[in-house]
């Protein structure tokens, strides 16, 4: 009987302490960072041939890790399809979800999620072959449409063909390879995603000239890293590391000159943000130089998009939208002050 | 007197709870079902505080919100506008029809498998072991995925049925279209239909209902018909002949029926981006249905073989000698007694079919577990309850069928007097 109550009392024992731990000293003393990202989305996050992991999330993931543990490679990326990334999240099993995931109210009012920044700014559109002769989405009735499951495009989608009385058949299909299977082999006529994703996946086709993206954008997609809600530490940490990489664009901080800068610079702003004024690294719990680090893996927002998804590369995508506000665009960093 | 001195009762003390075998059972009873109680308490308490500290509460109340999203295949309708109960009921539907579909192809495959395993034709045995041997030990979601991997990728697209000089045309006298991305078969129809009737969950068809009550009809008059020749038999020796009468009570009433209403074959034809009318059955389907039939075929394959091999040899040489056909002998000795012995795994592999079918999400055939288990909770977030409400109705699915075993095995039961 008493060793009975013993075992009562250690598993009462284990529960109180179910109250969440900061994720910020989880990272430190791990000393990995947990990335949960998408499984083979090119220019986005994907492995290359030797399996080290490239694109515009991975460079976040990677400037977070400089920033929290001094070292860019410390990070784990784990594999997550539109089902599972939110229950990843929700239960610890990854640290941040950078995963092209639409800031949306549900997502994070509902699911309990705090989204720290938009890192690309999107829209739903629709790919098709040009040997359909469609030009415009309006032609669409009776199509048949592969969608990958559980994201807001279905939803959207959904209500785009309602709005404008069109029929279709949905298929709704887990992951990015086997929809590409599909595609190529005709069994649906129609593929419906984010533009980046079908910049992305146009890329890796034969012939990516045989199939056009109709020029109509159904909706807004800002797209961002996400947290769990409650860890405000963490989120802090997460969401000025996002404004570093977009600020040191503003500045000027190049992933050439970001050791020459902390140096020289006079502008107090580049100061504040390389960490030779001011203790803003110490208030988020983080040494001085978390900015400089940040900002020397990749460079800053500018050179990531360019070296992964912009003109030079295959996939081909204008800055548009994701250019700074002075150029005409939406990204804005908070001030360093 | 002796005796009646040791028929006296002792006075009851507590130590006899353990020490006295009378009490000791009950005590030992008792004792474990406070400790279940307890454990089951301490999880459910876990449970709840674990959601209180991520801030989630447990509600059904997304079953009532919009669904927001479609689903193909509707065998009851369904709009986005409708509810996720609703959505996960059209799953439900959807789970029970491939599971109906499969069983019944399942169980003709391996009825037809397991006995010419049997064969005394060495070729046909060989090949049905090769059968047998090699669909049993592939996983079935493999199965699932090859089938319809071959459906998408050999089979043609409605784009070259179009044109002038299409590549591809419809089979069976210009009637069935087998395209990558489902078979479109015509689709009867009733010009003169007598209508609908509406209740909550779905509509029932008065001509269905017409159709049906004609069929009972036209069943008891030809087993009127039949008593009667046997009342003929008993009587005078010969029985007349029934044959033809039987077919004819049982085909005019029917068709007059169906030509009253108006019967005719709507064709599927290609308009726009894909082939509209007619009756489509989708890649998904086909391919979970398919491939749930041969991988669980191999498996009733065995059941029925191995009720086959448990009658002892005894019964078919008494049959022989008696002058019984092998045919006969099977159809009448042998079968009969197997049935005994088959029938209760048979239903397992039922139940076996029935779950598998989750495994419809791979193709994107929308059953119980791609809608309630799958877009619904990715949707809504609420994982814990979609999930539990999704295995509440497994089980019952799953009881009902067992317990339709268990009546049967009641049923044949030896009876000892």
């Amino acid at each position: 009987m008493k060793k009975y109550l013993l075992v009562i009392g250690a598993a009462a024992a284990m529960t109180t302490g179910l109250a969440s731990a900061g994720t910020m000293a989880d990272v430190q003393s791990r000393g990995t960072l947990r990335c949960g990202v998408v499984s083979g989305k090119a220019g986005f996050s994907a492995p290359d041939a030797k399996g080290v992991w490239h694109g515009l999330d991975v460079a976040y993931c990677r400037a977070l890790a400089a920033a929290v543990l001094k070292d860019p490679n410390a990070v784990t990326f784990v594999p997550t399809t539109g089902q599972t990334r939110f229950s990843a999240l929700a239960s610890g099993e990854i640290d941040v979800l950078a995963r092209t995931t639409t800031w949306t109210f549900s997502r994070d009012v509902d699911l309990k999620f705090t989204f720290v920044g938009v890192n690309f700014y999107d829209g739903q559109a629709f790919m098709v072959p040009k040997s359909l002769g469609i030009g415009s989405a309006k032609q669409l009735d009776g199509a048949t449409v592969c969608i990958t499951s559980g994201t807001t495009t279905e939803l959207t989608l959904s209500e785009y063909f309602k709005r404008h009385h069109l029929s279709y058949e949905p298929v709704p299909i887990d992951t990015n390879a086997e929809i590409q299977q599909k595609y190529q082999a005709g069994a649906c006529d129609v593929y419906t995603s984010d533009g980046s994703d079908l910049a992305s996946i146009r890329s890796g086709f034969k012939n990516p000239d045989d199939h056009i993206i109709l020029p109509e954008v159904i909706s807004k997609e800002p797209l961002g890293p996400v947290v769990r809600q409650g860890d405000d530490q963490w989120a802090d940490v997460a969401r000025w590391t996002l404004n570093a990489l977009i600020d040191a664009e503003e500045l000027g901080v190049t992933k050439e000159n970001v050791d020459q800068q902390a140096r020289t610079s006079t502008n107090p702003e580049v100061n504040r943000l390389l960490g030779k004024e001011g203790n803003f690294g110490q208030q988020l719990g983080l040494d001085s130089e978390w900015a400089k680090r940040a900002i020397a893996v990749e460079g800053n927002y500018g050179e990531i998009y360019a070296n992964n998804i912009g003109e030079k590369t295959p996939i081909k995508l204008a800055r548009g939208l994701n250019a700074l506000w002075e150029n005409g665009g939406l990204m804005y960093s908070m001030p360093f002050r | 007197m002796a005796t009646r001195h040791a028929m006296q009762h002792e006075p009851f003390r507590l130590g006899m709870l353990i020490h006295d075998t009378r009490y000791r059972n009950t005590t030992i009873q008792v004792l474990a079902f406070l400790l279940f109680a307890a454990c089951a308490a301490w999880l459910i308490d876990n449970m709840l505080q674990n959601l209180a500290v991520l801030g989630k509460d447990f509600s059904f109340d997304f079953l009532w919100r919009r669904a927001g999203y479609d689903i193909s295949q509707q065998p009851i309708s369904y709009t986005s506008t409708s509810t996720h109960a609703r959505a996960a009921l059209v799953g439900l539907v959807n789970t029970l029809i491939v599971a109906a579909a499969a069983c019944a192809t399942a169980t003709l495959l391996g009825v037809f498998a397991g006995v010419l395993r049997l064969s005394r034709n060495w070729i046909v045995a060989r090949l049905m072991t090769v059968y047998v041997e090699s669909f049993r030990n592939i996983p079935a979601l493999l199965w699932i995925i090859v089938i319809a991997a071959v459906m998408s990728e050999s089979m043609p697209t409605p784009a070259a049925f179009r044109g002038a000089h299409p590549s591809a045309s419809m089979v069976l006298w210009n009637s069935v279209a087998v395209t990558n991305r489902g078979v479109y078969f015509p689709m009867p129809e009733l010009s003169r239909s007598l209508g609908h009737l509406d209740f909550g969950l779905g509509t029932l068809s008065l001509d269905f209902l017409a159709i049906v009550g004609v069929l009972a009809l036209s069943w008891v008059a030809r087993s009127l018909l039949r008593r009667r020749a046997d009342r003929a038999l008993a009587a005078t020796g010969r029985r007349p002949a029934t044959g033809w009468k039987n077919a004819l009570i049982l085909v005019a009433p029917v068709t007059a029926l169906l030509y009253l209403l108006g019967f005719h074959l709507q064709y599927p034809s290609i308009s726009g981006l894909n082939f509209s009318g007619g009756l489509q059955l989708r890649s998904s389907f086909i391919a979970l249905w398919l491939g749930l039939s041969v991988y669980t075929g191999a498996f009733i394959a065995e059941i029925v073989r191995a009720g086959i091999l448990a009658i002892s040899r005894g019964q078919t040489e008494a049959a022989h000698a008696l002058g019984l056909s092998p045919a006969r002998t099977m159809r009448l000795v042998i079968l009969p007694q197997a049935m005994r012995i088959i029938v209760p795994p048979l239903i397992s592999q039922f139940l076996n079919i029935t779950k598998n079918t989750s495994l419809g999400l791979a193709v994107g055939y929308m059953d119980l577990r791609s809608t309630l288990g799958g877009i619904t909770i990715n949707q809504t977030g609420r994982e814990l309850e979609g999930m539990m409400l999704m295995m509440l109705i497994y089980v019952c699915i799953s009881l009902v069928i067992s317990s339709a075993m268990n009546l049967y095995n009641h049923r044949t039961r030896l009876k000892e007097r």
